[in-house]
């Protein structure tokens, strides 16, 4: 501790270099605590107690296949099952193509299988008794100013009315809401529409089904459960993969794009920059240095003092730069969330991403600090005292 | 009186690529404890060669060392950074201070390595500032400083931790005329009224004139000694 100040003045020899290199680790630190809690997010999805006590049953070969509506009643009678509903992507997008809404053609029986999502039961008789119905979260509706008692157009990206518009009306009975604040983000932006409304009215459906969601008895038979469900469609024409919810959202998203992959990816290249950067900064640090070094050395500082000092002052550099963009995205996630309307309900940068990220400091510390330490530890002090 | 450096038939070959430079030739030099030792020499003689020696800057190549009784030539690298740490101060010639440190912290460098709390090594270099005439510079950083001062600042690093020797490389050969007599009037109030042995390397006769002894050095090899 005592070689602090030391080890602080020499870091700050060269105020503008020093600066600008850590506004460079800042902004890779700040990439790495916005992303890593991407990662996060996606990693948590489906992860909360209520998902745990649900399957999801959906087409071995993709999630865009569809599966028969008789596969219900055999679920239901596997041992195990408490209930069992379906479901259908829709795909609607409101006034603007880019407006996309979490929209879904769903069974009567739907929100059984969700305790964890709050309606009134006179929403929900409104949506039972109205064919054209629809039931929304909270935030959606907070987004586009949407009432009970309006009637709203959506356009789906896939499905045509019997005319062949892909404009469809629905008319808002009911608002949702969630009680679990982990998946609250998602559920607070669904639309839920009546499933016989929809496979009446597009002729693209025909008694299919997007997928089943089953509520277990007990959630530790999750596994036989789902081989059980999967067994019934065995060497079908409609074979199934049957998971816990956790697993479908995390295999449902590899599908979309492997958001771990990605993002390790990008990371992997914002750091290697880093490298080349902060190491470039303490070699040229260094070498500037090389006769004040060398007195040090002359007034009796050992060459493993010397080591170890410009070792302090390349992690230093990173642990400063590093903890002030993690608290940096700390700081502004709350704001990116708030400022989504909801649709990204980013968790805050946890101990876990702190950790790591500490971690990654005195890794790329001590790996740009170690050439110029090691010179810095075998200078030679008749000739750095030389100018040789 | 008591001899503090003794040079036994000391010798120094460099080597530069396949060729070997023979710098110091058998030299044999005593010095007493409280001298104060010019070395003199056209460039190229061996004179910053025989102080980086005497330092331990530097292992000699064949004969020996001995500084306050130690053999200082059979110390590794470790032992000869502790030994300088508390028996040698250094004077050099362009001072050589931390540019980032003020006058004060650049003294207090040496007592990092003791065991002296914050405010001790505070308060010692306060006094050595002061014995050096600079108590109102503390604060001042080496480029606030004029080089007379900067140098005095280095005496004040070099004598902080109280060392017996002060090795001085062309110490005024920097400075204009009048701060070099400053400077050598201190070094000469160290040596007399502070007791410490000098050695010091000048090309400057006014300089050597501060001294108690002046060595000639000639292509590696003593010609003459000359009392002051």
């Amino acid at each position: 501790m005592k070689y602090l100040h030391l080890v602080w003045a020499s870091l700050f020899r060269r105020k503008t270099r020093t600066v600008l290199t850590l506004v460079s680790i800042i902004a890779a630190f700040l990439l790495f605590g916005l992303l890593d809690t991407v990662r996060t997010s996606f990693a948590q999805a489906g992860q909360s107690a209520n998902g745990a006590s649900r399957l999801q049953t959906g087409s071995k070969l993709s999630f865009i296949q569809t599966l028969p509506q008789s596969l219900q009643a055999q679920i239901a009678r596997v041992d195990g099952v408490k209930m069992v509903t379906f479901a259908n992507w829709f795909g609607g997008a409101y006034q603007d193509p880019h407006n996309q809404v979490f929209s879904f053609a769903v069974a009567p029986n739907y929100l059984d299988a969700y305790p964890e999502i709050e309606v009134s039961a006179a929403a929900r008789k409104a949506f039972a008794d109205t064919r054209s119905g629809a039931l929304v979260g909270e935030r959606l509706a907070q987004k586009y100013g949407w009432k009970v008692g309006d009637r709203v157009p959506l356009q789906s990206q896939i499905f045509p009315d019997r005319s062949g518009s892909k404009n469809w009306q629905f008319d808002i009975v009911g608002v949702l809401h969630s009680t679990d604040k982990k998946a609250g983000g998602f559920f607070d932006q669904m639309f839920l529409l009546n499933w016989k409304y929809f496979d009446d009215t597009t002729p693209y459906n025909q008694g299919s089904v997007g997928w089943y969601v089953t509520r277990l008895a007990d959630a530790n038979q999750a596994d036989r459960v789902a081989k059980a469900i999967d067994a019934l469609s065995a060497n079908s024409d409609h074979e199934t993969r049957t998971q816990t919810e956790q697993a479908a959202t995390a295999s449902w998203m590899k599908q979309l794009a492997d958001i771990g992959l990605i993002v390790g990816s990008i990371m992997g290249a914002v750091f290697f920059t880093l490298l080349l950067l902060s190491g470039n900064t303490m070699m040229q640090a260094v070498r500037e240095r090389t006769s004040e070094i060398a007195v040090l050395k002359t007034i009796g500082f050992s060459s493993r003092s010397v080591l170890l000092m410009v070792l302090a002052e390349s992690v230093l550099l990173l642990v400063l730069g590093g903890v002030a963009g993690l608290a940096l995205a700390t700081l502004i996630i709350p704001v990116i969330s708030a400022g989504s309307g909801g649709m990204l309900n980013l968790p805050s940068v946890g101990a876990g991403s702190w950790l790591l990220g500490l971690l990654l400091m005195a890794a790329i510390g001590v790996a740009v600090g170690a050439l110029p330490a090691w010179n810095a530890m075998r200078l030679n002090i008749v000739d750095a005292l030389a100018g040789r | 009186m008591a001899k503090l450096i003794e040079i036994r038939d000391l010798s120094k070959v460099y080597e530069r690529g396949r060729q070997k430079v023979e710098v110091l030739h058998h030299i044999d030099v005593d010095v007493d404890e409280g001298d104060f030792l010019a070395l003199m020499g056209p460039s190229g003689s061996g004179k910053t060669t025989l102080l980086n020696l005497i330092g331990g800057l530097d292992a000699p190549s064949g004969g020996s060392i001995a500084v306050g009784g130690q053999r200082i030539d059979q110390l590794g690298s470790a032992a000869l950074a502790k030994w300088r740490a508390a028996k040698v101060g250094f004077v050099f010639q362009f001072y050589n201070l931390m540019p980032m440190l003020s006058a004060q912290r650049n003294v207090e460098l040496p007592l990092l390595l003791t065991k002296l709390s914050g405010a001790e090594r505070k308060k010692r270099a306060a006094i050595a500032l002061q014995l050096v005439g600079l108590a109102d510079r503390a604060s001042h950083k080496p480029t606030e400083l004029s080089g007379g001062q900067q140098q005095r600042v280095s005496i004040a690093r070099a004598i902080v931790s109280d060392p017996a020797l002060l090795v001085c490389d062309e110490p005024t050969g920097d400075l204009d005329r009048q701060s070099a007599e400053d400077v050598l009037g201190l070094l000469r109030a160290l040596n007399r009224d502070h007791g410490k042995t000098i050695v010091m390397v000048t090309h400057d006769p006014k300089a050597a004139e501060y001294a108690n002894h002046t060595l000639h050095l000639d292509k590696g090899s003593l010609v003459e000694q000359l009392a002051a």
